[in-house]
């Protein structure tokens, strides 16, 4: 049976859960009928608040979600959770387990989890996570979490694509320092010390409120250094209001409408440089000439500079 | 970009035999796959919630409590109540082969009993999958 | 020149000569475990073992050589074959089955809901009753099960965790019904919530309120129940999971001192409870290794018994412990053979000397055991004890150099398992960070990987292969009618018992839950009142909340 995108569509507009997870495949699989399936959706985008959640492995960031998620259900807003875990770079597979730590909100209507690998993408956030955003965004949820695992450069990505991050880190020697040297510091709106029922989380806090002093305050926001036991759920309330009081701030401030607009100019850039590139390349037929210049550079006589030169003076630019 | 096969693994019922089911995940996403795993006690409900949610291709159910009988076929029943019957749904587990095959017209393609290689449990994914109206999409 | 220096240097001629034309077949010459067998030992293997001090004699301090003086000699094994299904009107007639043909103690296997805590009519019941066990949930159950067996003279061993003082408290209700006071029962609760964080996972509450229930039920049987074991502390289950022997040995010691730790924390006298604490390991295929790691085990639990936690009573020393062949390594494949791995395994927990024993009937990977592969099993055990010989003398393995280094690897593998453990702030917080989760779990597809490339083989799996074999042996088969029966079994019971008190005494449990005092006195009302092991669940939860699965991936 072919793919009918319109009546797929049709299915996802009357709130059909089966057609929004359908949906975020095709996107997520860059399928040809995804620029349509963006392109039709995008007027009903632009409603949903995205928080970020992100912090080294085993800090505890899926279950503080799972208890955020059944906070905000608790205003009867309607969530969608997205959990990212890297791609084996050897097999190409993935093994996602962040399901088992929501089993509060995992039988909710109004909550849907959406595990990603991050794929062929370099950093922490898969290579479509925006985009799978946008589908959620215009399936009519109210907040949208993004979760990404890992201390690494990649996660900084994670800053872009949501309006609010929240860091998580543990006790643990050394994690702070981590943090800094990873850049965390700079992208967090909120840090949340979990598992802080260790003997090391008084340290750890303080360490992190001594380097967020140097910090300057944004907008009128100063990061706040919280204190969470996630298997307890201790600590979420005041996390979720900070959350809230963050997300009000970015709303009012009219902040959260100058960062779709330079969204909104990204993508077009993306899109069409994208595109040229395609056509020019296509059109110059550069692959051949690549092949060419490669085997005459492996020869010894010419050099990748030279070659690129060549090149661009052969297709006349 | 190759079109990753999605695998959900889920232990229903309410035996907490996992060694089975961490090593076929294991495997799995060794094959290339990904797979999601939702952990123990799982009741069919919240394993087809998943598998809707997860927008999975392959739905492997691992159980040694014997409930088999009563909760796979229950599996395939939801799924096939949200409309979702496309996907493929198998079994492992301590399964007789006289249930494996009463199990199979409820919709169950497939029982990989104890001794099976991983290898393949993941050749007859990827066999299924290749000729799937899933494959496409 | 030392004995060990004019050994090597002669060994070493040896292996000179050996050389040209010692080519090995392709084989990993390891353990089943992975750990690297060299072609042969020598005295200079165990150059640091001093007898006196690492072995001794049989009944004496550090019992590496066993715990009695006399061992089989006194008296063999308890041959005690685990067994349950459907109700307990079929089970109490499998029980009569075994004792007529010579099994000289019982084991109970429960079915899922009533280990996870939920009562035959619960929706989580669904499909789960009587199915891998006995279904009991109500101490009416209880006195079906027992019907005919007198309890002062069979001691009765229970795999139940989570629920165990419940179960304790129905058998002790069946005990005084037939006349028999709670001091001349005898018998085991597995008990052990801990090995089931890390393995089984049939779990139904957190940590710490478990732990209160199991010093509960240690204090309250010292008192009471005073030949009662309170605790089976389980390599079983680690080992099925994947473990390898090291860490079998290592996770299972670490928690028991966990045990002792939390009994001695609870204001007990070790010498008390201590002598109460059992064990239960797993006999898997790899011959020495298994007994070399019941051997291990004993000299561990004894020196650190006496030596750090100060007991002073030679029985709060003894490890003494039942074993059980191993599930994970039978085959669906030609199953017949599985007869000759239960007769190695069962061969080498005898040599290690164990206390009891529970061979695998060879059709358990189809389905729960026949009668008839059940008899076979237990024959197995006899025709050890009676035919072979081995338990004509005492650990007969003792001062075989390969044997002998094995044990001392092993008890050092399982200290720097110790080490790291205690690194972690002790065991329940490994749990939590899913330490033993982790390495049962990468043990057990390490394995695997090896089967896969034929690098371990596995007869009739991966090798010698009977292409489109037909099984042949017969299955048992559990009626669907059991479970229509024991709902309404369980049903019938709330129409006819006194509500009125079965309310007041759950309510007086509820409370006792949130205060310090001991649960048992009162679960023993509850049970009294006939209310189900659901009912008496149900409250605690209300209690102590319910654990969630450590995810590992």
């Amino acid at each position: 049976m072919p793919l009918d995108v319109q009546t797929l569509l049709k299915r996802f507009r009357e709130g059909d859960r089966v057609a929004l997870s359908r949906v975020i495949s095709l996107v997520e699989n860059d399928h040809p009928s995804s620029p349509v399936i963006l392109d039709t959706l995008y007027p009903f985008t632009g409603k949903a608040l995205r928080v970020g959640v992100t912090g080294p492995p085993g800090a505890g960031k899926s279950t503080l979600v799972d208890h955020v998620a059944a906070r905000m259900r608790t205003d009867s807003q309607k969530v969608g959770i997205v959990a990212v875990d890297p791609t084996s770079p050897f097999s190409g597979g993935a093994l996602l387990g962040d399901r088992v730590r929501m089993s509060s909100v995992n039988l909710d209507d109004g909550v849907f989890i959406r595990s990603m690998a991050s794929r062929g993408s370099s950093g922490g956030l898969a290579w479509k996570t925006f985009e799978v955003c946008e589908v959620l965004d215009a399936f009519g949820v109210d907040r949208i979490i993004v979760e990404t695992v890992g201390v690494g450069q990649g996660e900084l990505e994670i800053a872009d694509e949501a309006h609010s991050t929240v860091v998580v880190l543990v006790p643990e020697s050394g994690d702070g320092v981590q943090a800094m040297k990873a850049g965390l510091m700079e992208i967090g709106d909120i840090f949340v010390i979990n598992k802080s029922d260790r003997e090391s989380a008084d340290t750890a806090r303080r360490m992190l409120d001594s380097a967020l002093e140097l910090k300057p305050v944004k907008n009128g926001w100063r990061p706040p250094v919280l204190s969470t036991v996630a298997l307890k759920g201790e600590g979420v309330e005041e996390l979720h209001r900070k959350i809230e009081e963050h997300l009000r701030l970015l709303v009012t401030s009219g902040s959260i409408q100058h960062r779709r607009m330079e969204g909104v100019r990204a993508k077009i850039v993306e899109i069409l440089r994208n595109r040229i590139i395609q056509s020019a390349w296509e059109r110059n037929k550069l692959g051949r000439l690549i092949d060419a210049e490669v085997v005459s550079v492996m020869a010894g006589g010419s050099t990748p500079y030279k070659s690129a030169a060549e090149i661009l003076r052969k297709t006349g630019q | 970009m190759e079109r990753k096969v999605r695998v959900l693994v889920a232990k229903p019922g309410l035996d907490g035999h996992d060694r089975g089911a961490k090593v076929v995940a294991s495997a799995l996403r060794d094959a290339g796959m990904e797979v999601i795993y939702t952990g123990l006690h799982q009741t069919p409900e919240m394993i087809v919630e998943a598998a809707v949610q997860e927008d999975v291709d392959v739905v492997g159910l691992s159980i040694l409590s014997g409930a088999h009988m009563t909760l796979l076929p229950r599996v395939v029943q939801l799924l096939r109540e949200k409309g979702v019957d496309d996907v493929l749904v198998v079994g492992g587990g301590i399964i007789p082969e006289a249930d494996a095959e009463e199990l199979a017209s409820a919709g169950i393609a497939r029982i990989f009993g104890p001794g099976c290689p991983t290898s393949e449990i993941a050749s007859y994914i990827k066999d299924w999958f290749e000729t799937s109206e899933r494959a496409g999409v | 020149m030392s004995d060990c220096e004019k050994i090597r240097e002669a060994g070493a001629k040896w292996r000179e000569r050996l050389r040209p034309s010692a080519t090995e077949r392709d084989a990993l010459f390891e353990t089943i475990s992975g750990e690297p067998v060299r072609d042969l030992y020598t005295p200079c293997d165990v150059e640091g073992l001093d007898y006196e001090r690492d072995l001794g004699f049989p009944g004496q301090f550090p019992f590496t050589r066993g715990i009695r003086n006399n061992m089989y000699r006194g008296r063999l094994w308890t041959m005690r074959q685990f067994s349950g299904f459907g109700t307990a009107m079929d089970t109490n007639k499998r029980y009569h089955f075994l004792l007529d043909r010579g099994q000289t103690g019982l084991s109970v296997a429960f079915h899922m809901p009533t280990i996870m805590g939920y009562d035959s009519d619960h929706p989580r019941s669904l499909g789960e009753v009587g199915r891998c066990g006995v279904a009991i949930d109500s101490l009416e159950d209880m006195e079906v099960l027992f019907d005919r067996i007198p309890l002062d003279r069979v001691s009765t061993s229970m795999t139940i965790n989570a629920p165990a003082s419940i179960l304790l408290a129905f058998y002790i209700c069946v005990a005084e019904k037939q006349g028999v006071s709670s001091d001349k029962i005898s018998g085991t609760i597995q008990n052990d919530i801990l090995k089931e964080y890390i393995a089984q996972k049939t779990w139904i509450f957190p940590p710490e309120p478990s732990m209160r229930i199991i010093t509960d039920i240690m204090g309250f049987c010292v008192d009471h129940v005073p030949r009662w074991n309170t605790i089976s502390i389980s390599g079983y289950h680690i080992r099925e999971a994947g473990s390898t022997a090291a860490q079998e040995l290592a996770f299972t010691l670490a928690d028991g001192f966990a045990y002792v730790e939390a009994g001695i924390k609870a204001g007990l006298d070790v010498d008390r409870f201590a002598p109460r604490l059992s064990f239960f390991f797993n006999a898997h295929l790899d011959f020495f290794e298994e007994t070399a790691k019941y051997r291990a085990a004993r000299r561990i639990w004894a020196r650190e018994m006496k030596e750090k936690y100060k007991a002073k009573k030679p029985e709060s020393w003894l490890l003494r412990f039942h074993t059980q062949t191993a599930g994970c390594s039978l085959t669906a494949q030609q199953p017949e053979n599985n007869i000759v791995r239960t007769a190695y395994e069962a061969l080498s927990a005898v040599l290690g000397g164990t206390q009891s024993l529970h061979t695998n009937s060879m059709d358990e990977t189809l389905a729960l055991p026949s009668e008839k592969a059940a008899q076979i099993a237990l024959r197995t055990q006899q025709i050890i004890a009676c035919e072979s010989g081995v338990a004509n003398t005492i650990d007969p393995l003792a001062g075989s150099y390969f044997v002998e280094a094995l044990t001392e690897r092993l008890e050092k593998e399982a200290y720097d398992y110790f080490d790291k453990i205690e690194s972690m702030g002790g065991v329940v917080k490994a749990i939590d960070r899913g330490f033993f989760q982790k390495e049962i779990a990468d043990a057990a597809y390490e394995y695997q990987k090896k089967i896969e490339q034929k690098k371990a083989i596995v007869v009739g799996v991966n090798e010698y292969v009977i292409e489109d074999e037909e099984i042949e042996i017969p299955i048992l088969k559990i009626d669907p009618e059991v479970e229509r029966i024991q709902v309404g079994r369980v049903r019938a019971l709330r129409e006819k018992r006194d509500n009125g008190l079965v309310k007041t005494r759950l309510e007086a449990l509820k409370k006792a839950a949130a205060g310090p005092d001991n649960l048992m006195p009162l679960i023993l009302e509850a049970a009294r009142a006939y209310a189900t092991l659901g009912e008496i669940i149900q409250v605690l939860k209300e209690v102590f909340g319910e654990y969630k699965e450590r995810p590992i991936f």
